[in-house]
């Protein structure tokens, strides 16, 4: 399935390394990286292919946690909520 | 497929202008649940609750996860509990204990539909029900009740209406150690819907299938923020910018809502598109109205703007939804918005223009504290006026007043959480006791020679 992860916070050395790893360690295949700001903040946003039986809801508790122990928000979403706002 | 900026804007909308959805609420049948007596009645309602709903709350906190968006409440709207007590209405409140406590078993805030709806006249049965509503809510935590007095096809049951000043007054006596918390559960309709999801007024239609999901969504902050950023827009272009806002977040609550449905196995029903507001910082209609151009709301022009905006809100949400329904719309409740609270507080806003703002909005005069000494036949009187402005124009409209037993106008109520707080709000002097007292039916007004 399809997913978005977007990473917001402080611009921190080596952010892209540890999520990248970390989504690979669980079978999940990032295709397209790019970096922003958002409210002078930086943000990440990485489109994931995440195998079909991935449990969602577990992934997303543990990037909570990778984010509280770099002081970064990170989340994962499916990507039908973007789809669903932006598309007709 | 969807932009970089796309994603940011919906992480802006969720995580700093509150973009939620409100309630995701199962409404259930449950005429199959009477038996003869009302102890059968309410063990059979019980456990048709608890099969029912067994996993809403782990499936709306699953898709809250996975979507990453807040849903802020869970809830159950139940068939008019008048209906399953016909035999046995003095023993209405067994029934409102038991769905009391499979809704904290669940894990649910608040379950609807401790109702009857006696708009063409009250049936012996359901005079003994109101009766309970009282007690019912000063004994129950969760439990919500609602009475519908009135529609645009049968007319005003003023019998009703003079009831129901009594139970409010009561209601608000029996929960006085809460600050009358009780009234802030119980809901006075005109025109009410079958497929509300927001509280105090959900409850199951009979009209409604055996289980049905009906979200409600929200975001009066996403609106605010979307006003904010066209500061010289003219007002034909304001209205656009709100549409597409109002598509945006309506565009959620029917994803939310069709797999929730899905996954419970139940119907989809419909998308609310409601602005309802919190007392949080940020989550204000009364902003929303500000940012649009009112020095504070309250003040003149206040109707038209609020007019304009609930309206953009449907013809945006509209698009964006297979099902629309329940009361749609800006909703305007005093406690709950923070806006709204100022403005009361410091007398901006008085109960005067807010029942001309229900004239063009959704609902009504909602969680309004009022001084606790306010005669029952005035309390009537309020429910009449607007029952008189749902029937007449058509809409819904409903009073959800709080005497403040024991405060006067200017001192406040405080609910805490969603229900926030209230300045207690004067109400007029005089008396209609006599016209309220005099009973019987307002006919249905006539649909011709509109003017």
């Amino acid at each position: 399935m399809r997913a978005v992860v977007t990473v917001t916070g402080t611009d921190r050395k080596g952010i892209i390394a540890k999520v990248s790893t970390f989504l690979f360690e669980r079978g999940a295949n990032v295709e397209d990286i790019s970096q922003t700001l958002l409210g002078g903040q930086f943000a990440m946003i990485m489109m994931v292919e995440v195998p079909e039986d991935a449990d969602l809801v577990f992934l997303s508790k543990e990037l909570d946690e990778l984010g509280k122990s770099i002081g970064m928000a990170v989340r994962i979403q499916h990507a039908d909520i973007f789809d669903a706002m932006h598309n007709i | 497929m969807f932009t970089k900026s796309d994603v940011l804007e919906t992480i802006q909308m969720i995580e700093r202008e509150h973009l939620d959805i409100r309630t995701v609420t199962l409404g259930v049948s449950l005429l199959s649940c009477v038996r003869d007596s009302a102890s059968a009645t309410a063990k059979a309602v019980y456990e048709r609750i608890m099969q029912k709903a067994e996993r809403l709350v782990p499936t709306a906190e699953t898709l809250a996860r996975e979507y990453g968006i807040p849903i802020v409440n869970k809830r159950i709207s139940v068939t008019p509990v008048s209906l399953l007590t016909a035999a046995f209405p003095q023993n209405s409140v067994e029934i409102a204990l038991a769905l009391d406590k499979a809704a904290a078993e669940l894990g649910i805030d608040f379950l609807g539909g401790y109702t009857a709806l006696v708009h063409k006249g009250t049936a012996a049965y359901e005079e003994e029900f109101l009766k309970t509503i009282p007690e019912a809510l000063a004994r129950t935590k969760r439990i919500c009740s609602s009475v519908n007095v009135a529609s645009t096809r049968s007319g005003i049951n003023m019998d009703a209406v003079q009831t129901m000043g009594e139970i409010v007054k009561e209601t608000a006596e029996r929960t006085k150690e809460q600050d009358c918390i009780g009234c802030a559960k119980l809901v006075v309709f005109c025109n009410a819907v079958e497929d509300n999801p927001f509280m105090a007024g959900a409850f199951h239609g009979v009209g409604e299938g055996d289980a049905v999901i009906n979200v409600g969504v929200s975001g009066p902050g996403v609106v605010q923020h979307a006003v904010h950023d066209a500061p010289d827009a003219g007002l034909t272009e304001l209205a656009e910018i709100i549409k597409k806002t109002a598509f945006k977040i309506t565009r959620v609550g029917q994803l939310v809502a069709r797999e929730a449905a899905k996954r419970l196995s139940v119907q989809f029903g419909i998308v609310d598109l409601s602005l309802a507001p919190t007392p949080v910082r940020g989550d204000s209609v009364a902003r929303v109205l500000e940012e649009m151009g009112l020095s504070v709301v309250g003040c003149h022009g206040t109707t038209a703007a609020l007019a304009m905006l609930n309206d953009a809100v449907k013809k945006g949400g509209v698009m964006a939804s297979s099902r629309v329904g329940g009361l749609s719309g800006a909703f305007i409740p005093v406690s709950e918005d923070a806006g709204m609270i100022e403005s009361a507080a410091n007398g901006t806003i008085g109960i005067d223009k807010l029942e001309a703002m229900t004239c063009v909005c959704s609902v009504g005069l909602d969680m309004i504290a009022i001084p606790g000494d306010t005669p029952a036949s005035t309390i009537s009187a309020i429910i009449a006026d607007e029952a008189a402005i749902g029937m007449v124009n058509a809409k819904t409209t409903a009073v959800r007043l709080i005497p403040a037993i024991g405060k006067k106008a200017g001192e406040e109520v405080r609910f805490g959480g969603l229900l926030g707080r209230a300045p207690v709000m004067p109400v007029h002097g005089g008396d209609a006791g006599k016209f309220i007292r005099r009973g019987g039916l307002i006919p249905a007004p006539i649909h011709s020679f509109k003017n």
